[in-house]
């Protein structure tokens, strides 16, 4: 087996809540390799997001370490956090989070405009995500105009703009109607064909028989890891 | 809490940084941006962009009004002659009464005397010319025209003095004045009523049933002199015909016989007006209390004033300094009001657009381009603020001038410091917003409804 481009070693996160300490991590271990399809499932508090905001580097573990691609991102700074987020990570999100006032092409091209790639470069790239997704003639709508599946493809070709090691997402299927859902899972297994390395937190036991490996989280620990 | 959040962001982003996010092609897609956001909600904008107009359009058609009038001002007692000081006679508070129990019981006696002139130039050092004048109240014929005229009686070196020249012909001379020559100059205000078609000059004009014989046109004066210089009348009289002051006396005698709201009344008065020329500018203050002084002791009455343009010429440029002061501090408060009025806004802003942040954020955002992102906002807001305000800044006194015929003045400095502050405005007021959009937690911002 390839190495792993994610590990976690005893990853703890908790929150202090005046008085009361909750665990929301209490000491994940676990190593992610190329090319991995991942469902993240559990009953709700059990700290699906806050390990999703962990591995997407939008918070800090407490304690442990998380290796990203051989580096150590548990100890780093606001702005390399960003740029890590920025160059290494791809986010969808259950409502999609579409800046209202840009246009498609542009939504998608938001990773790499804060790289700082030059315009005509980013362009092309959106314009060649948004074919991908099934979007090349919706390039200049506003996401209202879109329905939620459509919304839901554009932020997948955001999240693959940056070309990132690693994609996470967070009940993309929550607010979508069946037959959206199927495809925007049809689009995640096609990415996945190519190689792409995917996460996904669900609630959905059919999401979960898609990926290649699962997840189950119970009171911020692994019950279990299974590959199938 | 949320002050000290932002503090703390902002000790830890660099200027640097914040200027390598605002790089010229950055920069360009930057305010594309920033302005595609302030579009999405026009009237909000336009409506917090109206305080900074209101400011900036305000600064600079005040400064152009007040630059105006107190350029008049200044001109108007610039042509009395700064090294001048003017006396005239004026009647008595307690007036109708006869003053002098040794003359005619029924002729008012008051005013500047030949004596206080001699007096004047002989006591006084630095005096160096003194310029008497009558001032007679009269129709001024020509054929069937008539013009209701202020015959002055004066001295050959008027103009001069008064820096009030002659337009054509010329001044009586010397020579006129020993031989109470019936001559005169003929302001230009009352030429085109006396003579509409013809060329004044060597025409004759009838004034009390005497002839005089026109040399010259004076120049127009200036148009706020007239109404700033009362008589004894209390009207002003706009036209005014000079004669040598010996041919006056000849003509007029002592005793002058006034027309007063219908009903004639007599009057003693020897001078009406005496123009006293200071050899240098310095001594003006000290030959000013002097005159002062001789006056006061010669005169029971206060029958005269005295008017030194130098003193109001100081007095004028006081009056604009505390205008300047209080126009800045007025200013200075409308454009404060006016950033809070973007602040408030901006805030609310970053409040409403926390999710927008967030995914920024997840995007890979740093801090400081959030920073420059809001920062670019509150700029263009306060930017097109400026611009607007300058222009309607620059246009209001043109229309003051053409609808109230003020004069108006707009200088090169006031609008460009009015944009300046408005555009520092903006960034001073737009700093917090900022920071404080900058400081806030992705996932916290995420999860923002
Ligand atoms: N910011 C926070 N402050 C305090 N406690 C938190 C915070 N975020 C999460 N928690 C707590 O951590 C635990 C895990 O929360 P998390 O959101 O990860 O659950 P989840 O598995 O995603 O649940 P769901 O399926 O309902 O989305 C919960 O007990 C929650 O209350
Ligand atoms: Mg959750």
């Amino acid at each position: 087996m390839a190495d792993p481009i994610l590990q976690f070693r005893n990853v703890q996160k908790t929150y202090q809540m005046g008085e009361v300490r909750v665990h929301a991590l209490r000491g994940i271990t676990f190593d992610i390799f190329p090319g991995d399809y991942i469902s993240i499932m559990g009953p709700s508090g059990c700290g699906k997001s806050t390990l999703l905001n962990v591995l997407g580097c939008l918070d800090r573990p407490t304690s442990g370490n998380y290796l990203l691609g051989g580096e150590d991102v548990s100890g780093m700074d606001d702005d390399a956090l960003s740029a890590v987020r920025g160059s290494r990570l791809g986010f969808v999100f259950q409502s999609y989070n579409l800046i209202q006032q840009l246009t498609v092409l542009e939504n998608i091209e938001i990773p790499l405009y804060y790289q700082g790639k030059p315009e005509d470069e980013t362009r092309e790239r959106a314009r060649v995500l948004a074919t991908k997704v099934g979007l090349a003639d919706r390039l200049d709508h506003k996401p209202f105009e879109l329905s939620g599946g459509q919304q839901q493809r554009v932020a997948i070709a955001r999240a693959l703009v940056n070309d990132p090691l690693l994609i996470l997402a967070d009940e993309p299927t929550g607010n979508l109607d069946s037959v959206s859902g199927v495809e925007i899972l049809r689009l995640f297994d096609e990415l996945n064909s190519q190689g792409k390395t995917l996460i996904i937190v669900t609630h959905d036991t059919t999401v979960s028989l898609r990926a290649s490996r699962s997840i189950r989280l119970r009171d911020g620990n692994i019950e279990s890891d299974v590959r199938q | 809490m949320g002050t000290l959040k932002a503090m703390s962001a902002s000790n830890s982003i660099p200027l640097h940084k914040l200027v390598e996010g605002l790089s010229p092609t950055r920069l360009r897609r930057t305010l594309r941006l920033g302005w595609r956001s302030l579009w999405l909600h026009r009237l909000r904008s336009l409506l917090t962009v109206l305080g900074i107009v209101f400011g900036v359009c305000s600064v600079i058609a005040m400064l152009a009004i007040g630059e105006g009038a107190s350029y008049e001002a200044q001109e108007q007692i610039k042509n009395l002659g700064s090294q001048n000081i003017i006396l005239r006679s004026t009647k008595p508070p307690e007036e109708q009464k006869p003053t002098d129990k040794g003359s005619q019981s029924s002729v008012l006696q008051y005013g500047i005397t030949y004596p206080d002139v001699h007096r004047i130039r002989s006591t006084i050092p630095g005096v160096s010319v003194v310029l008497p004048a009558r001032n007679i109240r009269e129709y001024v014929w020509h054929i069937s025209r008539r013009v209701d005229c202020e015959v002055v009686g004066t001295v050959p070196w008027y103009p001069e003095m008064r820096n009030h020249q002659v337009a054509q012909g010329r001044f009586f001379s010397d020579a006129d004045m020993q031989e109470r020559r019936s001559v005169c100059v003929l302001g230009a205000e009352m030429v085109p009523s006396l003579f509409p078609m013809e060329s004044p000059l060597g025409k004759h004009v009838r004034v009390a049933g005497n002839y005089y014989q026109v040399i010259g046109v004076m120049e127009p004066s200036s148009r706020v002199g007239k109404t700033e210089e009362p008589q004894e009348s209390g009207r002003t009289i706009l036209n005014r015909m000079f004669i040598p002051l010996e041919t006056a006396k000849l003509r007029y005698g002592e005793v002058l016989m006034r027309r007063r709201s219908g009903s004639f009344e007599a009057e003693r008065v020897q001078l009406h007006e005496v123009t006293i020329k200071v050899s240098s500018l310095e001594n003006v203050p000290g030959v000013a209390d002097a005159v002062r002084t001789v006056l006061e002791r010669n005169h029971k009455k206060k029958d005269y004033e005295i008017v030194v343009p130098l003193e109001l010429l100081k007095r004028a440029e006081r009056t604009k300094q505390i205008f300047n002061i209080v126009l800045g501090s007025i200013a200075a408060i409308s454009l404060l009001v006016g950033g809070i009025g973007i602040m408030n806004i901006m805030l609310a802003s970053v409040t409403e657009r926390t999710r927008e942040i967030g995914i920024r954020r997840a995007l890979g955002a740093r801090r400081h381009d959030i920073i420059s992102q809001f920062l670019v906002e509150t700029v263009l807001l306060s930017g097109v603020g400026g611009v607007l305000g300058v222009l309607l800044g620059i246009a209001i006194p043109f229309i003051v001038t053409y609808a109230a015929g003020m004069k108006t003045i707009v200088t090169l400095w006031a609008p460009l410091l009015a944009f300046t502050i408005s555009a520092m405005v903006g960034v001073i007021f737009g700093i917090y917003p900022a920071f404080r959009a900058a400081s806030m937690d992705p996932v916290e911002a995420l999860r923002h409804e």
